[in-house]
């Protein structure tokens, strides 16, 4: 297959560098000619492209011709599409860029319908390129043949089919464009075999005309003020942080904020590391698994200022009650967000890196006019609440290990400049809760898709993104048997990431709900693969037969010395099996669908509340 | 209690760009009433009719949610006195010599049309607002009804502006620098 016109890589780069317009404003004609397939290489290169996950098949193939030649894409061939789509997130997550993925028609490309799925729903800049059959053949049923376009129109921020060949290079130019602008998203460029094969002009768009397309405005003065006065006269603030912080870049931004408005932060899932867990106002995480003060703090909130957050149900509880006395201030990027699950009172639409830059200045004048507003009371009740009900757990009753040590350790050992990439489950909310985050993109996890899975591609794809900084998985047991097979791809490409599995023999987050609303009857949860169980699969064994380093540990006192040694470890990806306590659970807890005044401290163990309703 | 809406959506005249629109009415489960689609004076823009059944507030996150799809360029909402708003009926009956007088009478009071006649049928064609055409509907469901079928509304605000050359203006320059 494929055996069409590939140029000798010397042929290429003798025209290239006559060829290639210096400027953009190169007139129709003025382009190089080349294949389809040549023009889509060098139109990812010219799109800012660096790394990019795949793995190829018959209608991509002529892509991968013109791939071998580039000196500029590096391609990291993955052993399944939907690791390719995680990578690529990962790397994104890690870096701020857009993560790049291909893969071929049919299966190849409905192998990454769930990353992408997880990439609109975290807006992560994703740019998804499959092969698609030759445009005579569509609509036949060919093999390999899927409508994606189709498919991934729900979930995609922008999808396009190419047929012909000269709109290669104003397609991959627009999704990039469209990927990285306004909220980030994921885009999917469909490319047919034939307008690979095809030849055509190589054009570099020097303009992208999207008359539809909105990037977003710049917050409005009169809102921005309002949200200042706001600030300035509330008793009981709380600045409700996002993602949005964090793909803004906005961190410095969020500090000034914090620091000159005294208020109290709580920083959700996809927002840990914005504002450092060490900065005395930041009271963690909020929502079904956060902490108490930070539940506490928007529930008894006179003012709440959400900074690219989206009032998502695992936040609120039921949103009927959520911060019940609070004026809302909800600044993002996307207006449609603002309004979507609850009123906001002062909207503010903007990038939040400009929403910050207003909005501290026009704070700063506002305490001229009111003073600064006297907060100690607010202090006084949250840092009783953060003395009372800090973060914590109980011990194991069998003798095994503690998940929450485990991650603990894993996190202060490591260090702050670490990478940590979770799977989703109990591991996952432990890992948010018993870490601290004192970086942006630090932290990297699938919140609003709550894909099992995630962790090993991801951190595969964040290693590759920020090569000099640890990268560690932190999956279940459960997750990681969905997706390990990267392991394969990261120790052939000199990829060592480190994967702690927190192993406690089943699929810990539905067995946890299952010993607390279904009577403790575990329907289909126990994996088998933790001490004292038929142990399959054996995960140091499977490490070893990947190429990685397994190691094992089995309890508390071995959890120091065992992450040393996976530190120590440089050159090969490393995978530590920790078995743990199957009946550790994850406290806090505010159970789905209640009020978050509900929030458990411990299992039956409800903090009593003195608010003036 | 929920209202009906008329929508006005200016889209780029691109493939898949219906089934955008549409998918995402029903993927925010907004109950569409009804829909049209056709060209515009403009051989670059569509515009699609669409007829919600929507409370104030769910409309504007649907039309947030529908600012944000790249092919759609405007979206003005219709109020029903402000625009002329009509549909268009075709309605077979069958009907011997002595029923199709009484049908031609109902027919002349909506000042409807016969667009076909055989021996035993015709085919009855009106044009008017829903309300207009739901009347006629009653007036002949008597008869023997055998086929009915009905357009979306279109609709087009009353006055001399235009929401296509707003749409252009304001896009005008909209035009973003390559990376």
């Amino acid at each position: 297959m494929a055996q069409a016109p590939a140029p000798k890589p010397s042929a290429i780069s003798a025209t290239a560098t006559q060829a290639r317009p210096a400027t953009t404003t190169q007139a129709r004609g003025g382009g190089e000619e080349m294949s389809g397939a040549q023009s889509l290489i060098r139109s990812l290169e010219r799109a800012g492209a660096t790394d990019i996950f795949g793995l190829p098949g018959g209608a991509i193939l002529p892509a991968y011709d013109p791939l071998m030649d580039s000196t500029i894409l590096r391609h990291v061939l993955v052993r399944h599409e939907q690791g390719a789509g995680h990578a690529a997130q990962g790397y994104a997550h890690a870096t701020g860029r857009p993560g790049v993925c291909i893969a071929t028609s049919g299966p190849g490309a409905t192998n990454l319908v769930t990353p992408i799925a997880d990439a609109n729903m975290d807006s992560i800049p994703l740019v998804a390129i499959t092969g698609q059959v030759a445009a005579g053949s569509i609509g036949t049923d060919a093999f390999q043949e899927a409508d994606i376009v189709g498919i991934t129109q729900p979930i995609t921020k922008h999808n396009m089919l190419v047929t012909d060949p000269a709109d290669i290079p104003r397609a991959i130019a627009e999704a990039f464009y469209i990927a990285t602008n306004g909220r980030p998203g994921p885009v999917l460029v469909d490319v047919t075999k034939s307008a690979m094969q095809s030849q055509t002009v190589f054009n570099w768009p020097d303009k992208i005309e999207l008359p539809g397309f909105n990037s977003g405005a710049k917050p409005h003065s009169k809102t921005v003020q309002e949200a200042a006065r706001l600030l300035a006269t509330s008793r009981k603030p709380v600045l409700y942080v996002g993602g949005g912080v964090i793909r803004s870049g906005a961190s410095e931004g969020l500090l000034k904020l914090a620091n000159l408005s005294g208020a109290a932060v709580v920083t959700t899932l996809m927002a840990r590391g914005a504002l450092p867990d060490s900065h005395p106002q930041n009271l963690g995480m909020p929502g079904m698994h956060g902490t108490v003060p930070a539940v506490a703090a928007l529930q008894n909130a006179d003012l709440v200022v959400s900074l690219g957050a989206r009032f998502d149900d695992r936040v609120t509880g039921n949103l009927d009650s959520f911060a019940p006395l609070a004026t809302i201030v909800h600044a993002d990027i996307d207006p449609a967000e603002i309004g979507k699950n609850r009123h906001a009172d002062v909207p503010i639409v903007g990038d939040l890196k400009d929403v910050f830059a207003d909005l501290v200045p026009a704070l700063a004048e506002e305490h001229i006019k009111h003073g600064k507003p006297d907060l100690e009371g607010w202090w006084k009740q949250l840092d009783e609440w953060r003395t009372t009900y800090s973060l914590g757990y109980t011990p194991t009753e069998d003798g095994l290990g503690s998940p929450q040590h485990v991650i603990q350790r894993l996190g202060e050992i490591s260090g702050p400049e670490s990478i940590f990439v979770a799977g989703v489950g109990q591991h996952q909310m432990w890992a948010s809760q018993f870490i601290k985050y004192e970086r942006p993109n630090s932290w990297i996890n699938s919140g609003g898709l709550g894909t099992m899975g995630f962790s090993v591609p991801a951190a595969m794809g964040a290693k590759v993104g920020a090569p000099d900084r640890t990268v560690w998985s932190i999956d279940g047991d459960g997750c990681f048997q969905m997706t390990n097979q990267e392991l394969v791809t990261c120790a052939l490409n000199e990829i060592p990431i480190k994967v702690a599995i927190i192993n406690n023999s089943s699929l810990g987050m539905v067995r946890q709900w299952q010993t607390l609303f279904y009577n403790q009857r575990y329907s289909n949860t126990d994996l088998n693969t933790g001490h004292g169980t038929a142990r399959v699969p054996d995960f140091v064994k499977l490490a070893d037969a990947m190429g990685c380093v397994g190691l094992r540990c089995e309890s508390d006192a071995d959890v120091d010395a065992t992450i040393k040694r996976a530190m120590e470890i440089d050159d090969q990806p490393v995978v530590v099996d920790f078995t743990v306590s199957r009946d550790a659970m994850v406290w806090p807890m505010v159970a789905s669908g209640t009020s978050n005044d509900e929030i458990q401290y411990a299992k039956g163990i409800a903090p009593k509340w003195d608010r003036e309703d | 209690m929920t209202d009906k809406h008329t929508l006005s959506v200016l889209v780029e005249n691109k493939p898949g760009v219906l089934a955008r629109v549409s998918g995402l009415f029903s993927r925010r489960a907004f109950n569409i009433h009804s829909l049209a689609v056709g060209p515009t004076e403009h051989p670059e823009i569509s515009r699609i009719t669409v007829v919600v059944d929507v409370d104030e507030l769910p409309l504007e996150q649907v039309t947030k949610q529908l600012n944000k799809l790249i092919h759609v360029l405007k979206i003005v909402e219709l109020e029903r006195d402000r625009s002329v708003q009509r549909e268009l009926l075709l309605v077979k009956l069958r009907a011997d010599a002595r029923q199709r007088t009484e049908i031609l009478q109902v027919v002349e009071l909506f000042r409807a049309k016969v667009v076909d006649v055989a021996t035993d049928s015709l085919v009855v064609e009106a044009v008017g607002t829903p309300e207009k055409l739901e009347a006629l509907l009653a007036a002949l469901a008597p008869h023997d009804i055998r086929e009915i079928v009905q357009s979306g509304t279109v609709a087009i605000g009353r006055g001399s502006r235009s929401i296509t050359e707003r749409a252009l203006d304001r896009n005008h320059g909209l035009i973003h620098n390559a990376s």
